[in-house]
């Protein structure tokens, strides 16, 4: 697919194929200059008794001619400054500006590549990549003239008259790659592109990207990707900004990437890299970038320590995976071997350090005792070490010295209402569901879905 | 450069169209011969809607059988103006709400209101005013009637688009603004598609309702004289004076043709063509099909038609710009915006205060307030046909419900007579069930029981079977693999399974029931007339009469009963089945 593509499109796809206009009065493009900037942009969404950030004072500049990769787990709020980028989400604080010029509106500079595709079923391929230019008033004929140019870029050649639905993830995406790029925005922004579709055609699909912008034949001057995928961010950027969660999010660290495309994966330093930014993603930095340590065992709130969305039977798979690998094993490999995502990996590996049954050492994820014995007793015997373990987490232990303190059931809103203080409340109900499955799992209390109630179960009392 | 991309690359479309070339040409000629015949014959039949009127003689019916077919025209006519006029008021009014957060505070509850209204009581009162609007023409009795049909399609089709609007994917929101559509290009190219699924289902329900009001309101009093239009609801009305049950039956065999005919010409190609609107991923397995739509498909000039259509289309969304494009501001004044509900919400509150006022100084004068005293108390005995009503239907058409959909052979058969069993008037028959009363001695007090389940229970029915056949074949398995048999296998598997499909038919049949009672608490046949005691009564007397202080008290009071019975039992039995028994997990 990719070779079709540079070879077909090589002859007649120059800067100035399609037929729409450059935006009155954009000048030339100037290698470097600035075309999108964050001042202190903080943006935080009203709780009970004060604002909760999600995002907090980040500066950032998108300069013409480079891909940035923003970089994080969920919650560290990197689809939100993609969407204040793009000017569809206001500032708290702060300003994002377009070419030195403060939004007031939808970013008239960018144009958007969604993680769900986005496109209308109930229109063909063609009139879905037609949608932008008839926004903007382009005669029908130039219109689709532009749009099967597009089309054929991507291509998606003969797929005009198609529904969206009789389509493929991978061709989907394409024509939501195409649907952007036949506006010729200055920058591309691109919301986790690649994680709704197989590793395979992600893969595949990032690889004809690539081609194109490596040869010059984007329609566009910079692009921003959304992603929590740190060989994808290492495979595409050139600059990677990681964003952590803790309490909100921010910029931790910036990576710049200065290898030559086509990067191979496999190579020492394209290696070296991954390894560098799991480190910081993980929390144990070599000392490169600024990061906030986790809070210290004593220490622990349920502000300080939110609960990772991680199932006890996940927990118990990995620390039994663990236990087979004599105790400890490098993340990277972990997650490439198991096929795993590291977004999916992170919240477990979070887990057993919450729980004391594993320690991350550099880049190895090591089993401590107490995970010993929880992977490899029986169930009964893992339930006891499982229950010691959670009463150490601050929301489950509070919600157990609730219990003994009120003799009386628990309305699941008390809870949420403490949690409110500090999360926001998607992140607050999660956390709270975490801590009912970990809790019920323990023994600790029961839970009566219909009531909303936490009963203490006889055992804790 | 951008021929060379044209002509370099083959045309699937173009051979699409090629193939479908040699297609058989009578397709052509018979789709479009049906719609000359059909836009001919509205065009005739609507030039009998304004004939000159005095409203102090009456109109009355032919009823010679030959009449039926130009009544069951006009009738039809009525439908389908207040079907259009139903689109538009819920595109307009669901929009509103759904696009402004102040108006959506006032509209939504109001629209609670509305739907709890029982038309029929209030045809008397519009039926003046529009007469006003076109004096001398039978024009104003039209639009009266009209109106009525319209009410009783309307809230559930603004609803519809509001909560279609409300619940659009955060996605496509976001693009809209992302590639800053124009407002014009939002609603027609994200909002309306988005909704035309619940609106179709929705306007399809209440079409078959709205057969109920378009027989009563054929027939009118005004100010003391009975008029009829032509149509078979007045058709029936008259036959049923008379006293002639042959007619009553041509009428009923006019009404049945015509329920079907327009569901198998209209609302199944509708539903069928609507299926490109699913916001959904795959192709899905079973898929709405209808013959009539797979012969507009197949015949080649209605994309002849669609071509110029289209340039149109483009020309008005150009010309729509002026409509603005679709974006937010980022600033937003906290304290301004603050001012303006508060604002807002003086200017509301005054406008219905005013309102209040004067409608309690007018009742303070012509009757005294103590006129929602008897209503009240008399809603209690229409109450009680109500809950009877309900639980009796419960009790006979939930287990038929469960056999007929726990065999698909059985539901494919049941299911399209059912749906015209719903949408029949009921008032048709009362004749046939009055005559059973005279003949037994039952009392109407108790018949009318029956009278009002004629025209509410189907919805039970109807719900449950679609409720049986969602039970997933795994978990009937299951059950049997258990040995799972008899009450135990209803209280843990078939109740709750059917239970939110059934709350969403009883909302409906109650709420229809109410509405019944109008109609099914006098009845009149040949010389005869049995009034039962009851709201319904009530308010049919009032209205005959033209006692509009009673009519206006009649009509709260049953909108309050039905608002507090749907806020006291449905709206809480519908969250318990949300939440508990929902089979999607």
């Amino acid at each position: 697919m990719a070779l079709r593509l540079l070879t077909k499109h090589s002859a007649h796809l120059g800067a100035a194929d399609a037929p729409i206009t450059a935006p009155a009065g954009r000048p030339a493009p100037v290698r470097g200059e600035v075309l999108l900037r964050t001042r202190d942009l903080v943006k935080s969404y009203p709780g009970p008794d004060r604002d909760l950030p999600v995002l907090g004072g980040v500066d950032l500049d998108i300069k013409d001619g480079e891909i940035v990769a923003l970089l994080g787990r969920s919650g560290s709020g990197k689809s939100t400054l993609l969407r204040l980028l793009a000017g569809l989400v206001a500032p708290t604080s702060g300003e994002v500006s377009y070419r030195g010029t403060p939004l007031t509106g939808a970013n008239p500079g960018t144009a958007m590549v969604f993680q769900s595709f986005a496109l209308l079923p109930w229109l063909t391929v063609q009139q879905n990549v037609e949608t932008g230019l008839e926004a903007r008033g382009v005669p029908a004929r130039e219109r689709a003239a532009a749009a099967r140019a597009a089309l054929d870029r991507v291509g998606l050649d003969g797929f005009e008259s198609a529904y969206p639905k009789e389509l493929s993830g991978g061709m989907r995406q394409r024509v939501g790659f195409a649907r952007a790029l036949v506006v010729r925005p200055d920058v591309l922004l691109m919301d986790e592109p690649f994680s709704a579709l197989d590793v395979l055609t992600g893969q595949n699909l990032r690889g004809d990207l690539m081609e194109l912008w490596a040869a010059g034949e984007f329609p566009t001057r910079a692009a921003v990707l959304v992603t929590h995928n740190i060989e994808e961010a290492v495979t595409m950027a050139d600059r990677i900004v990681v964003l952590g969660a803790r309490p909100y999010g921010h910029i931790t660290a910036e990576f710049d990437i200065p290898l030559a495309h086509p990067r191979e994966r496999g190579t020492p330093q394209f290696d070296a890299l991954v390894d560098a930014v799991y480190r910081t993603m993980t929390g144990h930095s070599d000392g490169s970038a600024r990061t906030r340590p986790a809070a210290k065992p004593g220490h622990r709130t349920i502000s300080n320590t939110p609960l990772p969305a991680a199932s006890v039977d996940g927990i118990a798979g990995l620390a039994e995976l663990l236990c087979r690998e004599h105790g400890s094993a490098d993340l990277s490999d972990l997650a490439e071997r198991l096929g795993l995502e590291h977004r999916d990996l992170l919240p477990l590996v979070a887990a057993l350090d919450l729980l004391g049954f594993a320690v991350v050492d550099g880049d190895d994820l090591c089993l401590t005792l107490a995970g010993q014995d929880f992977a490899t007793a029986d169930v009964q015997l893992s339930k006891e070490a499982f229950s010691a373990a959670a009463l150490g987490v601050p929301l489950v232990r509070l919600i157990v010295t609730s219990l003994r303190h009120s003799d009386a059931p628990l309305r699941a809103g008390f809870f949420r209402d403490l949690l409110a203080h500090h999360w926001t409340r998607e992140r607050a109900a999660g956390q709270l569901d975490t801590a009912t499955d970990w809790g019920r799992y323990a023994e600790l209390y029961a839970y009566d879905a219909d009531r909303e109630e936490y009963t203490l179960d006889p055992a804790a009392r | 450069m951008t021929n060379s991309v044209r002509s370099a690359r083959p045309r699937p479309g173009a051979a699409a169209l090629s193939t479908r070339r040699s297609g058989l040409p009578w397709i052509d000629i018979l789709v479009a011969a049906a719609v000359l015949v059909g836009l001919y014959l509205a065009v005739r039949v609507g030039s009998g809607a304004d004939v000159s009127f005095d409203p102090s003689h009456p109109l009355t019916v032919d009823t010679d059988p030959a009449n039926l077919p130009y009544d069951a025209a006009r009738s039809l006519l009525r439908m389908f103006a207040a079907l259009a006029a139903s689109v538009v008021f819920a595109f307009a009014y669901g929009y509103a709400a759904a696009r402004s957060r102040r108006l959506e505070r006032v509209l939504i509850p109001a629209l609670d209101i509305l739907q709890s209204v029982p038309v029929l009581g209030f045809l008397s009162v519009t039926v003046t005013g529009f007469i006003a609007l076109f004096p001398g023409s039978t024009l104003g009795l039209e639009a009266a009637a009209v109106f009525a049909i319209f009410s009783a399609m309307a809230w559930n089709m603004a609803f519809a688009f509001y909560q279609a609007s409300r619940s659009l994917p955060a996605e496509l929101d976001e693009l809209s603004r992302d590639l800053r559509f124009t407002r014009w290009m939002r609603f027609w190219r994200i909002e309306a598609p988005n909704a035309a699924i619940p609106m179709i289902w929705n306007g399809m329900m209440s079409f078959g309702g709205a057969w109920f009001f378009l027989t009563a309101s054929e027939a009118i009093t005004v100010l003391g004289t009975d008029q009829a239009l032509p149509g078979v609801g007045s058709y029936a009305g008259a036959a049923i004076a008379d006293g002639d049950l042959g007619k009553v039956g041509w009428a009923i065999l006019t009404m049945v043709v015509m329920i079907t005919a327009v569901n198998f010409l209209f609302w199944r190609p509708l539903t069928a063509w609507a299926e490109k609107f699913k916001n959904e991923q795959s192709e899905a397995a079973e898929v709405q099909r209808s013959l009539v739509l797979d012969l507009v498909r197949r015949a080649h000039w209605p994309a002849w038609a669609g071509r110029p259509c289209r340039a149109a289309a483009d020309r008005i969304g150009r010309a729509a710009r002026v409509f603005g494009v679709d974006d937010r501001s980022l600033a937003v004044d906290p304290a301004r915006r603050r001012a303006g509900d508060l604002a807002f919400g003086v200017a509301a509150a005054a406008l219905v205060g005013w309102g209040l006022v004067s409608l309690l100084a007018y009742l303070h004068d012509r009757t005294g307030l103590g006129v929602f005293g008897e209503p009240l108390v008399l809603g209690l005995v229409t109450l009680l046909r109500v809950i009877v009503l309900v639980v009796l239907a419960t009790l006979v058409w939930v287990p038929v419900g469960v056999w007929i959909g726990m065999s698909p052979r059985r539901a494919r058969i049941a299911q399209p007579i059912v749906q015209v069993l719903a949408s029949f008037p009921a008032n048709f028959l009362f004749p046939v069930a009055m005559w059973v009363f005279l003949r037994t001695g039952l009392s109407i007090d108790i018949g009318g029981i029956a009278l009002m389940a004629l025209g509410a229970q189907w919805y039970i029915l109807f719900n449950t079977i679609a409720g049986a056949m969602a039970i997933p074949t795994d978990l009937r398995e299951a059950m049997d693999d258990l040995g799972v048999r008899g009450w135990q296998r209803w209280r843990r598997l078939i109740i709750p399974a059917v239970f939110p499909s059934y709350v969403t038919g009883g909302i409906t049949a109650s709420g229809g029931a109410w509405n019944a009672s109008i109609v099914a608490e006098v009845v009149t046949f040949g010389g005869t007339t049995l009034t039962a005691t009851g709201l319904g009564a009530y308010i049919a007397e009032a209205t005959g009469s033209d006692d509009f202080p009673r009519v206006l008290a009649g009509v709260a009071v049953m909108s309050l009963y039905v608002v507090v019975l749907n806020r006291l039992v449905w709206r809480r039995l519908y969250r318990l089945a949300e939440n508990r028994f929902a089979l999607a997990a």
